[in-house]
Formats: structure tokens, sequence, C-alpha cells
């Protein structure tokens, strides 16, 4: 039997790249978030923002192997899996990745060894500048990468010439129209992704009868960070959507499940969308919603996907972004109604069930953040880069028993090392709790 | 001669050199795993805290490598990793469970620990191998056949030889004591392998590619090459010579010259590896494709030479400041 070798290709890269996103989108923001605990440190004074900082340096340092070793990975398959890729447009993706490891992947790495295991053996000014340029290295690797995602999605500022894309204008290229909604998107899905694991991680160890100050600060760090984002995330996903209208129209189709263009469109809250009949099954929708969100109209014109020669699978999209949204929607729940605790409580009195609710919570961000790259890149198909390129035409030579065979291994890796993380960051919550206990309890024995 | 001819060689030249500091620094971090196994468990962890601080910014070398060759030779990139589809597994394998082990040795459950220090060793073993084979395989033009292959596995076995050695000389100048004399036993163990690895290329890369050949014995060439092989073989005695002696006098307490082996191993790196690269130059896939035909359009290359030209001096110079931090003796590793 001969295994279809692009599907292979494809479901190999969303592998690694699903795994590999899961790394940098805690990094990106937990590295702000470390700064942030060491200049209340230094500013303070408070032993506890230290503790803070003491215990998630070392889930950072785990997380940044997790996310380099991915990254390397990444690295490889561009060339193997696309060499049509770099051949149509490796003069705009080959600059972008170039600036992406030379001014951000060395600043990062050059740093994390000071920031790490440097603190004894620099003055506290540059310890802090360590984790300042390590965070700004996390954030410009986005950017980079971000930006030559976008252009993927909204090319811009380029002629083609003999098969080739030729940059016209770097400044289009870089801030293509979709770029700086991505980017925002992106940064804030980190900075929520951190903000539930920080919270979930601090509730997990309060249960564990873990009553230290260290704990409690990241607890009403986390909480508060969440509850600040989240909005300011709904809002950019509002604006990114209509961004999304303007130059990704078949996509959005996708997204709200219109088939045929309609006026007055309902917000659908559930479907299946059926790509035989062309139609939802079981739609229950709420009635002009979706016109008046994207045009601001309730009487608004969508276009359907039936404009489009061609256009994405439609339910993966539908439901991908249900998922996200979902999240999102139960993110803002449970922060706020914390944050409205923690006004007038402190950390020790929040309520146990919502304390529960945070545990669950830990990784929602990863489960958002998988579901919007998947509304991104799967509604982008079939176009590799819109307009310019398919992903058939730039997949390359490997057989399909080989990527078969590769796929299976990184799979189980991947699979061995997910497990094993999660597990660790318990295992370092409840060893945390512990040894706080203990530390509470010799203060009592001493007083 | 015009930009056209000079900037894929400038590339070439770039990538060269991220190839050359990859081989050194990851070498002997990956060295240090491949010795693991043979310390006690003080050992262990103190073996790991003289690269803690530096294994990953080492590896930064390797996708700068692999990152010029695809945006500076994209024409190649697919076709030498297409090729080395089986080798790039294994290597990213291998560097995988290599970077998480440091990591989860130190932070899971006591009773999990030893299997994290076997899958460290075991990932440096694999990365270390397979990026040998893939050297081997390279420099035949990814010959089908057994001899191809067979050679090919000798590389590897002799880049993990030199490797070891890397990292024990890396041993002998960042630590004291028992694991000092330890890493001088082993220092002395590796250097036959790696002597006999790199005598064993020099030869069958000429025979097993005749272009090669050509390079090196023809007449005028062959005496302004001789120093490369003559400098190889002076190191080696060097070598050979003070290990025995840095054993007495560190016996005796006596600690000077301990960076002595590093800057000799790195000595033979430089001359290897100059070798090399004049047998390839100016292919990119030997017999196959110059670096001319693979090279992206100058207008792509124009932008990436001056975002290195600026950023690579920033690169030296804090990666020298990380490594003046971290200088002297290794102690424990501590995040705070
Ligand atoms: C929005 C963020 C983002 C996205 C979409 C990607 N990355 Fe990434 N990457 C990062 C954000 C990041 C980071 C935050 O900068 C990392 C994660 C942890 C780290 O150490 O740096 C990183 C690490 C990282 C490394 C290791 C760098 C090192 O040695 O320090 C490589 C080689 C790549 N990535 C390559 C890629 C490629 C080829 C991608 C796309 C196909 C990609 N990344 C998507
Ligand atoms: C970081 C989060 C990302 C995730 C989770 C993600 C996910 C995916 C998925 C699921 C696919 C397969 C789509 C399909 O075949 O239906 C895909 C394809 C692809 N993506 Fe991404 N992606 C991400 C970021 C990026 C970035 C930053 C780039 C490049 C700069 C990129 C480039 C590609 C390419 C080249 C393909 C292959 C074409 C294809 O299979 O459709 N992706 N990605
Ligand atoms: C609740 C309201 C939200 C809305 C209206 C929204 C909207 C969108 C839209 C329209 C896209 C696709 C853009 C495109 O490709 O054209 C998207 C993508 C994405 N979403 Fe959301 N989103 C929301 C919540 C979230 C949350 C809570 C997270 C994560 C914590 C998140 C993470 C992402 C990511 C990572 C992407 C892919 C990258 C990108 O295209 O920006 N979103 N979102």
């Amino acid at each position: 039997m001969e295994l279809d070798a692009l599907a292979l290709a494809r479901a190999q890269f969303a592998a690694n790249i699903s795994f590999h996103i899961l790394f940098p989108s805690i990094n990106i923001a937990l590295a702000w978030v470390l700064l942030f605990f060491k200049l209340r440190y230094l500013r303070t004074g408070r032993q506890a923002w230290m503790d803070a900082y003491g215990f998630w340096v070392k889930i950072f340092a785990l997380s940044f192997a997790l996310g380099v070793v991915s990254g390397v990975t990444m690295s490889f398959q561009f060339g193997t899996n696309w060499p049509g890729y770099m051949q149509t447009v490796g003069n705009i993706a080959g600059p972008l990745l170039a600036y992406e490891i030379l001014t951000a992947f060395f600043l990062e790495a050059g740093f994390l060894g000071i920031m790490l295991f440097g603190r004894s053996r620099v003055s506290e000014r540059v310890h802090t500048l360590a984790t300042l340029l390590v965070a700004f290295g996390n954030s410009l690797s986005a950017f980079w990468i971000i930006a030559l995602n976008s252009w993927m999605q909204t090319p811009a500022g380029f002629v083609m010439q003999g098969g080739r894309a030729h940059v016209t204008s770097w400044l289009q290229v870089i801030f293509n129209p979709s770029m700086p909604y991505r980017l925002t998107h992106m940064l804030l899905a980190s900075g929520l992704t951190v903000a539930f694991l920080v919270a979930g991680l601090s509730a997990y160890r309060l249960l564990k009868a873990d009553r230290s100050a260290g704990n409690a600060v990241a607890l009403k760090t986390g909480v508060w960070l969440a509850a600040l984002l989240i909005p300011l995330q709904i809002l950019a996903g509002d604006a990114h959507g209509l961004n999304t209208m303007a130059h990704q129209p078949a996509k959005l189709a996708a997204i709200e499940g219109v088939w045929h263009t309609e006026r007055g469109a309902p917000l659908l809250l559930f479907a299946l969308p059926n790509a035989d009949t062309q139609s939802n099954d079981y739609a229950l929708g709420i009635p002009r919603l979706a016109s008046l969100i994207i045009k601001h109209d309730p009487d608004g014109e969508i276009r359907g996907l039936n404009e489009f020669a061609e256009h994405p699978p439609v339910a993966k999209v539908f439901w991908s972004f249900r998922v996200m949204v979902g999240v999102g929607v139960l993110m803002l729940l449970a922060s706020w109604l914390t944050a409205w605790q923690l006004r007038r409580r402190d950390a020790a009195g929040l309520d146990r069930r919502l304390l529960y609710v945070l545990v669950g919570m830990t990784f929602a961000g990863w489960v958002a953040t998988l579901a919007g790259w998947y509304v991104t890149e799967i509604g982008r198909q079939p176009w590799l880069v819109t307009g310019v390129l398919t992903t058939a035409q730039a997949a390359g030579a490997a057989t399909g028993s080989m990527v078969a065979g590769s796929l299976l291994t990184y799979l189980a890796l991947y699979a061995g090392l997910l497990l094993a993380y999660i597990s660790v960051l318990f295992h370092l919550a409840s060893k945390a709790a512990g040894q706080a206990d203990t530390a509470v309890e010799l203060k009592e024995v001493q007083a | 001669m015009n930009a056209a001819y000079w900037l894929p060689v400038i590339f070439a030249g770039l990538m060269g050199l991220a190839m050359l500091v990859y081989v050194v620094l990851d070498g002997f971090d990956l060295g240090v795993g491949l010795l693991l196994p043979l310390a006690d468990d003080a050992g262990k962890d103190r073996m790991v805290a003289s690269i803690g601080p530096f294994w990953d910014a080492n590896e930064t070398w390797l996708v700068l490598g692999a990152g010029l060759l695809l945006v500076a030779f994209p024409m190649a990139h697919g076709v030498v990793f297409g090729a080395l589809y089986i080798p790039v597994l294994l290597m990213l394998v291998g560097l995988i469970l290599r970077g998480v082990a440091f990591d989860f040795r130190v932070k899971a459950r006591d009773p999990h620990r030893p299997w994290w220090n076997a899958i460290f060793a075991f990932g440096s073993s694999l990365a270390s191998l397979a990026q040998g084979v893939m050297l081997g395989r390279y420099l035949t033009g990814f010959a089908d056949g057994l001899l191809p292959w067979l050679f090919a596995l000798l590389v590897g076995a002799g880049l993990t030889a030199a490797y070891a050695l890397l990292g024990a000389c890396w041993l002998i100048m960042k630590t004291e004591g028992a694991l000092q004399k330890q890493a001088l036993g082993w220092a002395r163990r590796s250097v036959p392998g790696a002597g006999l690895a790199v005598l064993l290329v020099s030869i069958v890369t000429p025979l097993a590619n005749p272009a090669i050949a050509g390079k090196w014995f023809a007449l005028p060439q062959l005496f302004l090459l001789l120093p490369l092989p003559l400098g190889t073989l002076a190191l080696f005695v060097v070598q050979w010579l003070a290990l025995p002696r840095l054993a007495r006098r560190q016996a005796a307490g006596n600690d000077s010259y301990c960076w002595l082996p590093f800057a000799t191993t790195v000595g033979m790196v430089l001359l290897a590896f100059w070798g090399l690269a004049y047998s390839v130059f100016p292919q990119v896939i030997p017999g196959r494709m110059d670096i001319w035909q693979a090279a992206s359009d100058p207008e792509a290359l124009w932008i990436m030479l001056w975002g290195a030209l600026l950023v690579l001096p920033c690169i030296i110079g804090y990666t020298a400041f990380a490594y003046r931090v971290f200088w002297g003796k290794t102690g424990t590793l501590r995040y705070q």
C-alpha cells in the first residue's frame, strides 16, 4: 500500500508545530512574569516575591528546554517537507527566518545561562538585565515568526517574477495586513496561558495546604493577570475577525458556517457542517447576531462559501473556532469570579470550589491557543501562501513510508514528553507545598 | 567580480563558521553527556553543572548552520536533508532526549533520576553518532551501497570519539579533584580512537571521492597543504605527551596547564575542519551542485548579509561574556 506522502507530511508538520507552540506560549509571557516577580522583590524587599521567582524559574527552565529542542526540530522540517516553499518564496521567508535566528534566538539563549544560574556570579542589576533580555528575545522571536506566518496568510509587498516572489517593500512584507492583529492576539494568548498556568498550579498548592506567602502572591498575580487580559483578548479577537473578513473571506465563511451568502446571518452556537449537502445539520443559533458582530448591522451581508472556487474544510475550522471562543468565555467567568473574591479576602480564604476550577483550567490556555492556530492554519487551505502557492505544490519527495515512520517516532516521543512535563509540574508543586508546610511547622515549634 | 559571484562565497564561509563553532561548542557538551555513565552520582551532578549554563546557546549554532543552508542555499537544503532524512531524524530524537533529560533529571521524582541520567547519555550518543553518519554520507555525495554506508558509520564512530575527547578535556579544565582525575583517564583513552578516526577519514575520503583526491594530490597544492596533516600530527603528539604529565601534576595538587588538552583538541578540530572545507569547496553537495547553483537570489543574500554583519559581533561579544561569567572551576548549579 502506498501511503499518501502529502497527507503524512502535513500531519507530521502539524504534530511538530503543535508540540512546539505549547512551550513558546508559556515561555514568552512567563519570562515577563519572572521579571515582574524580581522587580517587585527589588522594590519591596519582600521575600515572598523571591520565593515565587524561585519556584517559577524552575518551570521556566524546563519549559524553555522543551521549547528549544522542539524548535530545533521545526527548523529542519521546513526544507525536508516543503522544498517548494523555499524555492517559491525563499526571498521572503529566508531573510525573516535568518533575522529571527540572528536577533532573537541567540539573544535569548545567550543570556539564559546568566538568568538561570548566574545570580550569585553577577551583580543584581546585570542579573535583572539578563532576565529582561531573555524576555525581550522571546517576544522578538514571536515577532519575526508571526510576521512570516501572517505574510503567508495575507501576502503583501512583493511581485512574482519567473515563479519566484521578489520583495518590493520590506515594510509591507513585515507589517502585512493581518500581522498586527495576529501578533497582538498571540502575545495575549501567551499571557493568558501563563496566567492560568500560574493560577492553576498555585491553587493546587493551596489545596495541598500550602499557606506560604510566595504561593499567595503568585496566585494573585495569575488571577489578576487573567482578569485583565481576557477582555483585551476578546476585543483583539473581534478585531482580528473583522480583518479576516476583509482579507480571507472564505476562512470567515467557514468560521461562521455560512454556506450561501446571506443577510442577517445567525450566530451559530451548534451545528454539524455537512460538506455533501453544503448546509448545516442540527443548526442552533442566535438570529442576526453574526451579521451584527461582523458587519455591525443586523441585516449585514456575509459572503458564503458558495462564492469561492476553493474553500477550506468547514467543520474543522468551525469547531476549532468554537472551542477557542468557548474557552475564552470560561476564562472570563473563572478569572472575574476569583478576582471578585480576592478583592475582599486573601488567597487562603478563596472558595475551595473555585480553587478546583482553577486547577482544572491550568492548561486552558494551551487548548485555546491550539484551537486558534487550527482555525488560522486549516482556514488558509488549500493555500500555503494565499493566492501564491498551494500546499500540494510545496510538498517534498520523501516517500510515504519514511514519513510514516518518522511521524510515529515523533508522536511517541511527544506523548511521553508531555506526560513527563505535566507530571513533573505537579510534582514540583506538591514538593514546594510540602516544604512550605514543614517551614510553617518549624516556625510554630520555635515560637 | 560581481555580487552574484562572491555573495554565495561569503555565505558558504559563514555557514562553515557556524558549523565549526557548533562542532566545538556542542561537541564538548555532547561529549560530557557521552561520558556521564562513567562517573559516580556526585560526579554526574558536577559534570552536568559544568555545561548547564551553555548547552542551549551552543545548540543555537546548529540552528544557525542549518538555517543558513536553508535560507542561503535553499536548492541544496531540500536535497541534503532529504537524503539525510533518517540520520537527521535520529539526531533530532537524540538532541530532544538530551536537552530535556538535562532538566528533568533534577526536577523529577528521585527514583526516576537514574532513568533521566541514562536518557541523557543515550541522547548524547545518538546525536553524536548521527551527526558523524551525516558527515560521512555527505562526503560521499550520498552514494548508495554497503561501502559508503560502512564509511558513514565509521565517521560516526570517529566523531563520537572526538566528542568524547572534547568533553573529557573540557572536564579537565572545569573540574578538580577526583572527577578531574577521572577525566584525565577518559581523555587518554579517547585519544587513540579520535586519532584513528582522523587518519581513516583522511585516507578513505580521497579514495571514496576521486574529485577530492584530485584537489589534494596535485603538485603545487600538496606542499601548501602539507601543514594540515603535519599540524594535526603534532597536536596529537602534544596531547599524547601532555596527558600523563598533567595526571602526575594533578596527583601532586598542581593544576597549571589544565586548559592545554582542551586547547589542543580544539586545534585538531580546526585543522580537520579546514581540511574538509578545502576538500568540498566550492561544492555544496559533493559532485552534484556548487554553491552558485544552490544560492538564493542576491537580493535576499544582501539583506541577510547586512543583518549578519551587524549582529554577529554582538553575538560573539555576549557569548564571550557568558563564558566569562562562568569562568573557572564549576560549582553546584543553583537557580538563586
Ligand atoms: C509565537 C511564537 C512562536 C512560533 C509560532 C514559533 N516559535 Fe519557535 N520559538 C519561539 C516562539 C515561536 C520562542 C518563544 O522564541 C522559543 C520557544 C522557547 C524558546 O526557547 O524559544 C522558540 C524556539 C525555537 C527554536 C530554538 C531556538 C534556540 O535554539 O534557542 C527554533 C529553531 C524555532 N523555535 C523554530 C521555529 C520554527 C521553524 C517555527 C515555525 C514553523 C516556530 N519556531 C514557531
Ligand atoms: C505556532 C502555532 C502553529 C500551529 C499550531 C500550526 C498548525 C498547523 C496545522 C494544524 C497545519 C496543517 C493544516 C492542514 O494541513 O490542514 C499547519 C500547516 C502549516 N503551517 Fe502552521 N501552525 C502554526 C504556526 C505556523 C508558523 C509560525 C508557520 C510559518 C511561519 C507555519 C507554517 C505552516 C506550513 C508551512 C504548513 C504546511 C502546509 C499545510 O500542511 O497546510 N505554521 N500548521
Ligand atoms: C473569545 C473571543 C475570541 C475571539 C473572538 C477570537 C478570534 C479569533 C480569530 C477570528 C482568529 C483567526 C484569525 C485568522 O486566522 O484569520 C483567532 C486565532 C487565534 N486565537 Fe482567538 N479569539 C478569541 C479568544 C482566544 C483565546 C482565549 C485564545 C488563547 C488564550 C486565543 C488564541 C488564538 C490563537 C493563538 C490564534 C491563532 C493566531 C492568530 O491568528 O492570531 N483566542 N482568534
